[in-house]
């Protein structure tokens, strides 16, 4: 086989394996089945080697995988008991600054960092001494942050500024004290796009309404299409006892791969709100209550008045306004049927506005 | 050139200022023009504000010049000047008891200054002093004789190195910086604390150098980062750069070479990993100071992404001096490894406290005794730690090492800032370790674990042990976290934080073990560790004691032995130092 262009070969874990030039270890490794643990690698945000838990051996020394290129005849060790025994005691030391509270921790089972716990068996911790806590609780609506759980990884601060363009957290103070917060430690007051909370391995950010409603075992996934507006996202329902109880998008499924906005993560309350019309409703006379009828009853009304209407008027007499919260196929069908059957291009949409 | 015979030179640097420099200098002007000295004695007196000569402790130092001997005044307060204008510049009578001493001339007749030399001798405001002393010759040398790998050459051939504390090649940092295919460059001089004193005693050394290291590697933009807080450094540093401007050695098309370079401040706040080049670019960029990891090394990819050299004041003002005087001058100081003069803050136990610059590998006893003037009070020196609060603490019978890279990095300590701390008998070396691991601890950006927990825990077991409260298990789990940060932390801050245990614990384990099993403080330092008793044999029951107690805990009637109430004391140590009988005694 032809190797492609500037290719580099290079030996891990005793696999040989040729990749691209500037390929990382961790890139590399990934394609021959090797999975190194990364708590601050993201693929979507740039590296910055701060957790130190993808080490690996090179030659005897410890490099980071994630933001180490692959250089020709490079001998990567990722198992050896050297990086082994460090990566245990890298994730010991930061076991020793997180509360020990995964039996009430909502991200238990999804926790990046109580996997890794659970893998390398560290039950207690060799270090110990005082760990963060904090009083002050975020009133923010959407986003639980509670930083007793950051292990200031940076995913956060990075989506935010890299991905989303908004900057709306980063890191202040220092030393042990060094905390990911918004400036001068408000309230979190941004777009509540989510994204950090999408990338946090730990439990330190979360969606205020995930709370206690339930675990992911026992939650059935449901992929849709978010009825927000035209971009269409492809959303992953989370559903429990027929209930959407949280909204997450896959990476690399639709356009969004992954990203959603505040809209599309958090405003899913209404598919099963008590408020919600489940019958069309139609005022019989005039002055009264909307009472409740049947749908071959409510469409003949609208029937006839559009009918009664075009007739007496002419059809651009009528418009139509859609709802970004109907699917893309209902929309479509709106407008042809204002088109079509009623004959009028006044037809808009609420996500045009 | 000044053909006046008396010149006056006054140290205003910051510790010259802080004494009252500046108040000195009025006098001296005052009474000159006052009592018509310039008439009586039928010659002009010239004034000169100098920069810091090293020897603060004996601040302010006034040099009086008459027809070319020069008499070095210390401790200088404003009442004196009167005296020394009618005296000595008027009736060239010399006051002996002011005159600086014995200690003055062994704490400079051993150093070797050919940096802080100008320092004390040129007036950092006055471009043109910098110019009689052939300034910026070297640098329209390079521009308009050399080509820009000639001066790498030259760079590298003089075997200088990074002064920040790496130790790196500059010649050979140059070069890579220099081999880079990006059009835009940069260059950066990181002025730090230990550089404060050049920039206020000979600015116009470290623009030079910056200008001639521009040149080399081919940067139009040239950065000065430094704390804002050092506010006579950048004042003389700003003056000295708009100078240089007007002379044109800053700007466009220099020297008629056609290069152009230009120099921008880029101010800091109070942080120590800004000594880190790239958490200091990353300062520069208006972002937190968080190192990036490497590679890519700044040379390839720096700041703003393009390939950048950043070396600190101390290596730049290096630079005038070799490509003027050539790289075999530069090469003949020092040893074979480490070529130069370095400077050191010399601080802690020693007689006399200061900057003080030496050739590379004098051995450190020469720089205690000749230097310092040997311990203070005559006590017995324990230990010194070279390189500031990431360096290594070596012990007193290691003292005859020479003071280079190669040799300190093999005694697990560094050149890094130049910091040096003397420890004496009375010092403590768990709570000597304690200080720097929670200044460490204090700086760490937070961004990776092994520096960000792993020192917290380092302090707190170092705590716990001068407490009392230690455990032997302890001493293997601090051992574990040395190795965990030397060998996984993300910069140079976190992989050297565990020097200053690592080589107090080879040096001195018993002092730890006593610390641990036997509950006791062999200096008598740690609260917890230490009991104050009378020796009534030895108490004649004056009194004093009680009267400095300030907890009252001392009890007694005078003429008769006293007595420490231990649940009262608070082990402040102020009976024992009044205590003129030695009846006092710490356990």
């Amino acid at each position: 086989m032809e190797k492609p262009i500037n290719s580099i070969s290079l030996v891990i874990d005793g696999k040989q394996i040729s990749v691209p030039s500037g390929t990382t270890i961790l890139d590399a490794a990934k394609q021959v089945g090797i999975t190194i643990p990364a708590l601050c690698y993201h693929p979507k945000v740039s590296r910055s080697g701060a957790c130190r838990v993808c080490i690996v051996e090179v030659g005897g020394t410890l490099v980071t995988a994630c933001t180490t290129p692959v250089s020709g005849g490079m001998e990567v060790i990722t198992n050896s008991p050297y990086v082994e025994n460090m990566r245990r005691d890298l994730i010991d030391l930061i076991l020793s600054d997180h509360p020990y509270d995964c039996m009430v921790c909502q991200k238990t089972g999804e926790c990046e960092l109580q996997e890794l716990a659970y893998k390398y068996s560290i039950r207690n911790p060799v270090f110990r001494g005082e760990r963060r806590q904090y009083a002050q609780k975020d009133g923010n609506p959407f986003i639980d942050r509670d930083m007793e759980k950051c292990i200031l990884c940076g995913r956060c601060v990075k989506i935010c500024d890299e991905v989303q363009g908004v900057g709306a957290i980063d890191f202040a103070y220092k030393g042990f004290w060094a905390k990911v917060c918004p400036p001068f430690e408000q309230d979190l007051n941004c777009e509540f796009c989510g994204q950090c909370v999408m990338v946090c391995p730990t439990g330190a950010l979360i969606g205020k309404n995930w709370v206690a409603r339930g675990r992911y075992w026992n939650m059935r996934e449901v992929e849709s299409t978010c009825p927000y507006c035209g971009v269409g996202c492809t959303l992953s329902l989370h559903v429990k006892e027929n209930e959407i109880v949280r909204v997450t998008a896959k990476e690399g499924r639709g356009v969004n791969d992954g990203l959603l906005c505040v809209k599309g993560r958090f405003g899913y309350q209404f598919v099963s709100s008590p408020d919600r019309l489940k019958t069309p409703l139609i005022r019989r006379r005039k002055g009264g209550d909307l009472e409740p009828a049947t749908w071959d009853e409510a469409l003949g009304v609208v029937a006839s008045r559009l009918k009664r209407v075009k007739e007496q008027y002419g059809p651009d007499a009528i418009a139509g306004l859609s709802s970004a919260r109907c699917t893309t196929e209902d929309n479509y069908l709106f407008q042809k049927f204002m088109r079509a059957a009623v004959g009028t291009n006044n037809v808009d949409h609420c996500a045009r506005l | 050139m000044s053909t006046s015979s008396v010149e006056i030179k006054v140290c205003l640097g910051t510790s010259g200022n802080a004494a009252g420099g500046e108040e000195v200098l009025r006098l001296f002007r005052h009474y000159v023009f006052d009592r018509a000295v310039e008439a009586r004695i039928g010659t002009r007196c010239e004034f000169r504000k100098v920069g810091c000569r090293g020897f603060c402790s004996k601040d302010v130092l006034v040099d009086v010049i008459i027809n070319g001997s020069k008499t070095t005044y210390q401790s200088v307060k404003p009442i004196m000047v009167e005296r020394i204008v009618d005296d000595h510049i008027v009736g060239g009578g010399p006051i002996p008891e002011w005159m600086a001493g014995d200690e003055y001339t062994s704490f400079h007749s051993k150093q070797y200054k050919i940096i802080l030399g100008p320092c004390g001798e040129i007036d950092p405001e006055n471009i043109d002093d910098y110019i009689r002393m052939n300034g910026y010759r070297a640098a329209r040398k390079a521009v308009t004789k050399m080509t820009p790998d000639g001066v790498i050459d030259v760079v590298t051939q003089s075997g200088l190195r990074g002064r920040g504390g790496s130790g790196f090649s500059t010649g050979e940092k140059w070069r890579i910086c220099r081999g880079q295919k990006n059009d835009t460059r940069y260059i950066i001089g990181n002025v730090g604390e230990v550089n404060r004193a050049l920039a206020e005693g000979n600015p116009h050394a470290i623009i030079e150098g910056l200008l001639i290291g521009g040149y080399a590697i081919g940067a139009q933009k040239g950065y000065l980062y430094i704390r804002e807080r050092y506010h006579l450094s950048v004042e003389r540093l700003r003056t000295a750069l708009d100078q240089a401007r007007d002379k044109g050695f800053i700007g466009k098309d220099i020297f008629g070479s056609g290069f152009d370079f230009n120099i921008e401040f880029s101010f800091g706040t109070e942080s120590f990993i800004c000594g880190e080049e790239t958490a200091l670019m990353e300062s520069i960029e208006g972002k937190r100071a968080m190192p990036r990891y490497r590679p890519p090394f700044p040379a390839e990819k720096g700041l703003w992404g393009m390939p950048t050299v950043i070396n600190n004041a101390e290596t730049f003002s290096n630079i005038p001096l070799i490509i003027g005087m050539g790289a075999d001058w530069f090469s003949s100081i020092g040893t074979a490894e480490s070529k130069g003069t370095k400077v050191f803050t010399l601080s802690g136990k020693v007689k006399n406290n200061g900057l003080v610059e030496i050739p590379m590998g004098m051995p450190l006893r020469e720089i205690v005794y000749s230097i310092g003037g040997g311990i203070a009070g005559n006590r017995k020196l324990k230990a010194v730690q070279v390189g500031g609060p990431s360096g290594g603490i070596i012990p007193e019978s290691m003292i005859d090492m020479g003071l280079d890279y190669e040799s300190l990095r093999k005694v697990g300590s560094i050149v890094g800032s130049g910091g040096m701390v003397v420890f004496d008998d009375e010092d403590c070396i768990v709570s000597v370790t304690k200080f720097f691991v929670e200044f460490l601890q204090r700086e760490s950006c937070g961004e990776c674990t092994p520096c960000r927990i792993g020192t917290k825990r380092m302090l707190e077991l170092l705590i716990k042990i001068t407490d009392g409260t230690g455990e032997i298990e302890d001493l293997d789990t601090l051992n574990r976290l040395s190795g965990i940060m030397t060998a996984s932390s993300l910069c140079g801050l976190g992989r050297t934080a565990s020097n200053p245990f690592i080589t107090s614990f080879n040096h001195f384990r018993d002092e730890y073990l006593a610390h641990i099993r036997d509950k006791k403080c062999p200096a008598g330092v740690c609260p917890a560790l230490v009991v104050f008793m009378v020796v009534p044999e030895k108490c004649k029951g004056c009194g004093l004691c009680r009267k400095a107690c300030p907890a009252g805990a001392v009890t007694g009637e005078i003429k008769k032995a006293h007595d420490i109430n231990q649940e009262l004391c608070i082990k402040c140590g102020a009976c024992y130092k009044v205590c003129k009988l030695k009846a006092i005694k710490k356990q």
